[in-house]
């Protein structure tokens, strides 16, 4: 059974871990096919996977891990180092939730693999942070109130963190009307198509952009 | 996904001959498209070979007044690089049409080549695709079809190309430059490039197993006003229905030459050598623009979901060409 605390009852966290727990007995003690399902045996698993070892570097701290090489960016980060910011919600490229930073571009973590970044810089939503002062776009959302489940939202502002960086650099977008221009005004426009790769389903759109507005002019 | 084993190439002769050693193996470069059909169980490659940190990252000026874009350009970097935006503004337009902001940031030059098709069926394991398992038919010939080819295709395949950066490379009669496990090395015309479906849509380009792309040529920029133009079911991050790259060279009220490519309406990105010769001489009209595009798709066939395609690619070809004489 959930845990209690002995002010306010079962906390939210304390609940889904029960949850989970009673769902595990229920998929292992229901028979599949008329056989007891404790006639799985180790004899019976695939021969174990070969792993690698490799050495990632994140939010400027270095890791040593040994993993599996199918392991996405995504999954390591998630699964390996507890680093459960980065959000998995398509796991194929699709949606924008696993956007991280690598040498300060943005990318989909969840089409790499780790052992392509080693050596790299990559920086998640937790690393974006100095201390207890929020990085302007994390500002900005809050701020703007940039969502509304916010599941989207990490992927969200690493992505825009990128963006602003490429707009910095003057790299044209499909929503400008002359890509040889020297530089480019980040109008509304502009966000949006430079954004395209962030899907988020609450459709908080209208304060993603201002918030991506507010820190681009660095309110 | 299937397990594999992973190695970083050292360099790109090695590189080329750690995957011929081994008829199980691939290059990943980006991995963008790779890891998405992995996941799929579509590619099941058992050995990778990283490729994606070789020296091949770098754009070079050419001799003849052209630019060298290596292998591992990423699409985003080839996109704002100000000698293309200046000289080459119909590739960096292609290129923006495309993936999202973060894509663009992985993909390489050489793997946005080699992408695979999107057709639902090829992705979809339970149903029969000649691509993906050769002999099992096409579920598209009768299936939705909106999104398919009606230039080049067979009986065997349907599906279209998905690129939008070749469709300007091919506009641009680049040249793919290629590293054989040997250290051999060839060049290859970007319209000789891809394949036709035929009886073999499995075979998608000219590549031997092993053979690796080093660097793609762009000849100096023709003369003429480039534009790129793409229609699609959303206004960002979606593939082409149809797109044209077209320059137009004037000369008065006449158009002296012209170039056009079209992407979304075949297997390959797919040259209108037709429409350029009727435009070569021609009065700049709409009349003319009218029949470039009536010469282009004279041969396109529908197949149900997809018959729209074929006035829209003529749609799309005629406000092209207009836009490109406007301020040729």
């Amino acid at each position: 059974m959930a845990k209690t605390d002995s002010r306010s009852g079962p906390t939210r966290r304390t609940v889904l871990e029960g949850g989970v727990a009673t769902g595990v007995l229920l998929a292992t003690g229901i028979p599949v096919h008329g056989e007891p399902a404790d006639t799985v045996t180790a004899a019976d698993s695939p021969t174990p996977v070969p792993t690698m070892p490799m050495s990632l570097r994140i939010n400027a701290k270095d890791f040593a891990v040994e993993l599996d090489p199918r392991t996405t960016l995504l999954d390591a980060l998630r699964n390996h180092l507890g680093l459960t910011g980065s959000k998995k919600g398509c796991d194929h490229g699709q949606c924008g939730a696993c956007t991280v930073l690598v040498d300060g571009r943005r990318i989909n973590s969840c089409l790499t693999l780790a052992a392509m970044h080693e050596g790299d810089e990559i920086t998640t939503v937790e690393g974006l942070a100095e201390g207890d002062r929020l990085h302007p776009v994390q500002a900005a959302f809050v701020a703007r109130d940039g969502f509304q489940c916010g599941y989207c939202t990490p992927g969200q502002i690493c992505s825009a963190v990128g963006m602003l960086g490429e707009a910095r650099a003057g790299w044209p977008s499909h929503a400008s009307a002359d890509v040889a221009a020297a530089s480019i005004a980040l109008t509304d426009a502009e966000i949006r198509e430079r954004m395209s790769g962030n899907i988020c389903r609450c459709a908080a759109y209208p304060n993603i952009v201002a918030a991506i507005r507010d820190a681009a002019e660095g309110a | 996904m299937q397990s594999f084993t992973y190695e970083r190439a050292a360099s790109a002769e090695q590189a080329a001959a750690a995957v011929a050693a081994r008829p199980d193996a691939k290059f990943i470069s980006g991995g963008t498209n790779l890891l998405d059909l992995m996941k799929l169980d579509i590619e099941r490659p058992a050995h990778l070979v990283d490729i994606s940190r070789l020296p091949l990252d770098r754009i070079e000026e050419t001799a003849e007044g052209g630019l060298r874009v290596g292998a591992q350009v990423r699409n985003s970097d080839l996109a704002a690089d100000p000698r293309v935006r200046s000289r080459y503004p119909m590739l960096t337009q292609a290129l923006l049409a495309g993936a999202s902001g973060q894509i663009r940031n992985k993909a390489s030059t050489s793997g946005n080549l080699l992408q695979r098709t999107r057709c639902p069926y090829f992705y979809d394991r339970n149903m029969p695709c000649n691509k993906r398992e050769p002999g099992s038919g096409c579920a598209a010939l009768q299936g939705f079809n909106r999104m398919h080819a009606v230039l080049g295709a067979s009986k065997a395949c349907i599906a279209v190309h998905p690129s939008d950066m070749a469709v300007a490379m091919a506009g641009l009669d680049a040249r793919i430059e290629t590293i054989s496990p040997g250290g051999e090395t060839r060049t290859i015309p970007i319209g000789d490039f891809h394949q036709l479906p035929e009886a073999m849509p499995h075979v998608e380009t000219v590549l031997g197993h092993g053979e690796m792309i080093a660097a793609v040529t762009l000849p100096p920029p023709p003369a003429g006003r480039q534009v790129y133009r793409k229609v699609r079911d959303r206004a960002s991050y979606a593939f082409a229905l149809v797109s044209v790259a077209a320059i137009v060279e004037k000369s008065g009220d006449r158009i002296r030459s012209a170039r056009i490519a079209m992407g979304g309406v075949a297997a390959k990105p797919w040259r209108a050598t037709e429409a350029e010769r009727t435009l070569a001489g021609a009065a700049a009209s709409d009349g003319a623009f009218t029949d470039a595009a009536e010469a282009a798709l004279a041969g396109a066939v529908g197949h149900g979901g997809n018959d729209f395609k074929i006035p829209l690619a003529k749609r799309t070809m005629r406000h092209t060409l207009a836009a490109a004489v406007e301020s040729a």
